[in-house]
């Protein structure tokens, strides 16, 4: 079995179909429990106080941010050398859900800022990088919705998601890069001095865990509906023909 | 059972509720064309004798 196998709608919408309720039901089981588990059983952070239990929304959602951003990049570039018609799609349904997440951290992040840094908002590098990657989600949606034919909408989009993608890349390293800023490092590391304290930690990945499966079936349940409007629009063109 | 926010209660319950909002709102979006969708092709297809399976 091939993973190009997947680039046939009907087998999408087959495979989808089978483990879009178990995605779903993970997602909301997970997303539930992380979210209580991270606001009623955490203790206040010494010096945050009770607003560390804004990380449990901040961190999932700016990481998804990004990480949609890369698989909306990925799913361009096939479209872009192999033209399947799915890969495209998946791209175009998981934008306004990265959307979505980048509106999360940022909110979450000005009302963590304010009583923390005493400001809503800086002109960080990490901030502003992620500032213009929101406006990238904005203008890829828009072109999407400007351009009438759908495969030069595909291609003009597919451009600018790799255009965007320095951005993607800047929100995420931008700390290390320049190394100034209000904004501090990964609150998760693979080096465990580097992480927050454990009682924080394992209720943010399971908060990870939601927020990555919640992506995962809105981009499923989207791209099912881009197929289905494809179909749908290519019907109505052969009825106008007939 | 409500924990302890002091004064940074605003910041916290405005996270969670604006985050729950747009949550909310893009997956009732999503569900909402999704179902828009699904009802439009199925019309054409009966009107057609066609079925995606």
């Amino acid at each position: 079995m091939s993973i190009w196998e997947y680039a046939n709608p009907k087998k999408f919408m087959q495979t989808s179909a089978m483990v879009l309720p178990a995605i779903a039901g993970l997602a909301v089981v997970s997303l539930v429990a992380g979210l209580i588990w991270g606001f009623f059983f955490t203790p206040d952070d010494f010096r945050q106080g009770s607003t560390v239990k804004i990380i449990y929304l901040h961190v999932p959602s700016a990481m998804m941010a990004i990480n949609a951003w890369v698989m909306m990049l990925v799913t361009s570039l096939i479209w872009l050398v192999r033209r399947h018609h799915v890969s495209v799609l998946a791209a175009k349904a998981a934008a306004p859900v990265g959307l979505t997440f980048t509106l999360i951290a940022l909110i979450t992040g000005a009302l963590w800022g304010q009583p923390m840094w005493g400001t809503w908002w800086a002109w960080d590098p990490r901030l502003t990088s992620f500032l213009i990657l929101t406006l990238f989600y904005f203008g890829y949606m828009a072109l999407w919705a400007a351009v009438e034919d759908p495969d030069t909408a595909a291609d003009l989009t597919s451009v600018l998601c790799l255009v965007g993608s320095v951005f993607a890349l800047l929100s995420r390293y931008a700390v290390n890069f320049w190394n100034q800023g209000l904004h501090q490092g990964a609150s998760l590391s693979l080096d465990k001095e580097e992480n927050v304290a454990d009682v924080f930690w394992v209720p943010l990945l399971v908060c990870i865990a939601g927020f990555v499966l919640a992506f995962v079936a809105l981009v499923l349940i989207r791209t099912r509906t881009e197929i289905r409007l494809r179909r749908l629009m290519a019907l109505l063109a052969r009825e106008r023909m007939a | 059972m409500m924990p302890e926010l002091g004064k940074y209660a605003f910041a916290v319950l405005s996270s969670y509720a604006a985050s729950f909002a747009l949550l909310a709102a893009v997956v009732a979006l999503s569900w909402w064309q999704g179902a828009r969708v699904r009802r439009a092709l199925r019309e054409v297809e009966d009107r057609q004798g066609k079925s995606d399976g």
